[in-house]
């Protein structure tokens, strides 16, 4: 199943790669116009394909109680409404699975950390990614797992991990992580 | 309020005009004419030139001749850029000067002046002296009036001669406009880069004008709202690690960092109170957000709010008595005003759209807040009751106004849409806005109080003020 948080993580790489193309450096056309050939081949801009092998293998998905393991097969990301800190229907099944992930490896103990979109002020989006932390909190210890094993923290506006004011980006910015502090494989 | 303010514009008006009604007379008898037309003080007891408020349609036009001595030329230009940022004065280009041979023996060649337009003529010199250091002594004279409007000579060694411009355009500024100047100050602020999603944050410190940027910090933390004591070598900041946030507390002189403390909770938020002696700030505690206060003598802790609301960004007004903050307890984030002590608290904000961030002025008089509605942002201000509010700037995104030690001027940071944030400047008329002296990237700026008292013995030893008598 592709989770948000997978596909947040695909929408990311292909940002990255589209970038980096933009920025790929043009082709000097002086050589070119005057006839004389193509880039010179010492040009450090234009690295050649390499002469090392290239092996491949499959992605793995973690040894179960990993880190990995967690944010591949559970999901270490629930989102929020607009100035919204309620944990939504939606997102039950994934803290449901925190919850049962949590109660399978008990030595794991978590930092909930509460983001906010840019749309608001800097010191407001900090008690209001507080809020979404503790809710986050809140549920999980209504499923089983220990208080002493949850601490939070809000980080704001200040981690965002969508770019662009776009509506899509401040609704992935608007979360809850879940984020393994120790006790993983 | 409304009706004051038009008040004063009629008022400005009528000064700009009898003014010039008096430099053509001035001219036509080819003497000085000693007609009092001056406002009544406003703040330093001396005869304003300028009226600040509003209906300022035409800056005042000042020339600024180079100084004689060592950097002569570069004081005359910081000077000049400062004025210029001010809004309220039009430096004239020095390209059109006829007389070129000032020197402080002597008085200006008034119709030299006046014949282009020099409402107020500032000259001087720099001198070395024995002990190495120099003297840099100047006059401000009204060619059309004919008389000195303020002189005075600031020792200093050679190196500082930009913060000695900066003093001389605080004095022009004071002498003309009644205010006190903001021109010897610092901007502390987080400087930005990187991209979106990776963005270094580091303290930094500024000169007001843009001058002399200093990193404080190493970029392993995010820095958030920076603000100064009322001693300008003392600032407070909160800083977020990848597993903690904390409240610093930083002497710029000393370089000593200390942690206000550790707290069950996550405490931001910090504002000093205008002594120095306490912080107030805001604590997170099961997701409740409240405003608490630390005396950072006895380092004792007092709760000021307990409601469920988020009550955060607190700011003391000038008499210490009473704290501006914002709380959403009834829904939207409004702005509400407690005593220091956290009794009577109350709201003020009127309007619809959220409040936040307010910063209470230095004067006293106004509550500066962040506004947002309508996808949009902006920065205003209201009377401490809460009525007269109107906005001074409004965009994609703005917010946190800091205000300039005479509460004249706010400055705040600006983004723009899916680009980067800025440092601006407005002015409480909500006429001069413009990026502030410093154009790299930043937010969270807040204003320093002048670096030392303005001087109280201007003009003393230098020939009085003869525009005033």
């Amino acid at each position: 199943m592709m989770t948000a948080s997978n596909m947040t993580r695909f929408a990311l790489v292909g940002l990255v790669a589209l970038s980096m193309a933009a920025c790929a450096p043009r082709r000097p056309v002086t050589g070119v116009a005057d006839g004389t050939g193509g880039p010179a081949i010492d040009n450090p801009a234009y690295p050649g394909p390499g002469n090392g092998g290239i092996d491949g293998g499959n992605i793995g998905s973690g040894a179960p109680g990993s880190e990995q393991d967690f944010v591949v097969n559970v999901g270490d990301r629930i989102y929020f409404d607009l100035d919204s800190y309620s944990v939504s229907p939606e997102a039950y099944p994934r803290l449901d699975a925190q919850a049962a992930w949590l109660a399978r490896y008990p030595q794991i103990t978590v930092r909930i950390e509460g983001n906010a979109d840019e749309r608001g002020t800097r010191e407001y989006n900090l008690a209001l990614g507080a809020r979404r932390a503790e809710s986050i909190r809140n549920y999980l210890i209504e499923r089983g797992v220990s208080a002493g094993r949850i601490d939070t923290i809000s980080f704001g506006k200040e981690r965002p991990i969508a770019e662009g004011a776009t509506e899509d980006s401040w609704a992935r910015n608007r979360n809850g992580h879940t984020a393994i502090v120790s006790g993983a494989q | 309020m409304r009706l004051n303010l038009l008040l004063s514009t009629v008022a400005a008006i009528g000064i700009a005009a009898t003014s010039f009604a008096q430099a053509q007379s001035a001219r036509d008898l080819n003497g000085p004419s000693r007609q009092q037309t001056q406002a009544q003080p406003a703040q330093t007891g001396e005869p304003i030139e300028v009226e600040i408020d509003q209906g300022v349609l035409r800056p005042f036009q000042i020339a600024v001749a180079p100084f004689s001595g060592q950097n002569g030329t570069s004081i005359a230009d910081v000077l000049s850029g400062d004025l210029r940022r001010s809004g309220f004065f039009e430096p004239i280009n020095p390209a059109s000067f006829i007389e070129t041979n000032l020197s402080l023996a002597n008085a200006p060649n008034f119709p030299q002046w006046t014949q282009i337009g020099a409402q107020a003529v500032l000259y001087g010199s720099v001198t070395p002296r024995p002990d190495g250091r120099n003297d840099f002594g100047f006059r401000l004279y009204d060619p059309y009036r004919q008389c000195q409007l303020v002189s005075y000579n600031f020792t200093a060694t050679p190196e500082q001669w930009r913060r000695i411009a900066h003093k001389i355009a605080d004095v022009v500024y004071a002498r003309m406009t009644g205010e006190t100047g903001i021109f010897d100050t610092r901007i502390i602020y987080v400087a930005e880069s990187g991209t979106e999603l990776n963005r270094l944050s580091r303290l930094a410190i500024v000169d007001q004008d843009g001058y002399n940027p200093v990193f404080l910090t190493d970029g392993s933390e995010i820095i958030l709202t920076p603000r100064f004591s009322s001693n300008p070598d003392e600032i407070t900041y909160m800083a977020l690690g990848e597993d903690y946030s904390r409240i610093y507390l930083y002497n710029l002189t000393t370089g000593r960092r200390e942690s206000l403390g550790e707290f069950e909770g996550q405490a931001f938020a910090p504002r000093y109170s205008p002594d120095g002696s306490r912080v107030a700030f805001s604590i997170i505690r099961g997701g409740n957000t409240d405003v608490y206060v630390m005396n950072l003598g006895t380092r004792q802790l007092s709760r000021l709010t307990s409601d469920p609301g988020i009550d955060t960004s607190p700011s003391f007004s000038p008499d210490a008595t009473r704290i501006v903050f914002n709380s959403d307890r009834t829904g939207t984030p409004r702005l509400y005003v407690m005593n220091a002590d956290g009794s009577g608290q109350r709201p003020i904000s009127r309007g619809g759209g959220s409040y936040t961030a307010p910063a209470w002025s230095p004067r006293g008089d106004l509550i500066a807040f962040t506004k947002s509605g309508g996808g949009q942002f902006g920065i205003g201000v209201m009377n401490i009751d809460g009525s007269g509010e109107r906005m001074l700037s409004r965009s994609y995104f703005e917010e946190g106004p800091s205000w300039a030690p005479n509460g004249r001027y706010l400055m705040f940071s600006r983004q723009t849409r899916g680009g980067n944030t800025n440092l601006w400047m407005v002015d409480l008329s909500g006429r001069v806005i413009a990026q502030s002296g410093y154009q790299g990237r930043g937010s969270d700026p807040a204003w320093s109080p002048l670096l030392d008292e303005s001087p109280n013995n201007l003009g003393v030893g230098q020939g009085a003020d003869s525009c005033s008598s």
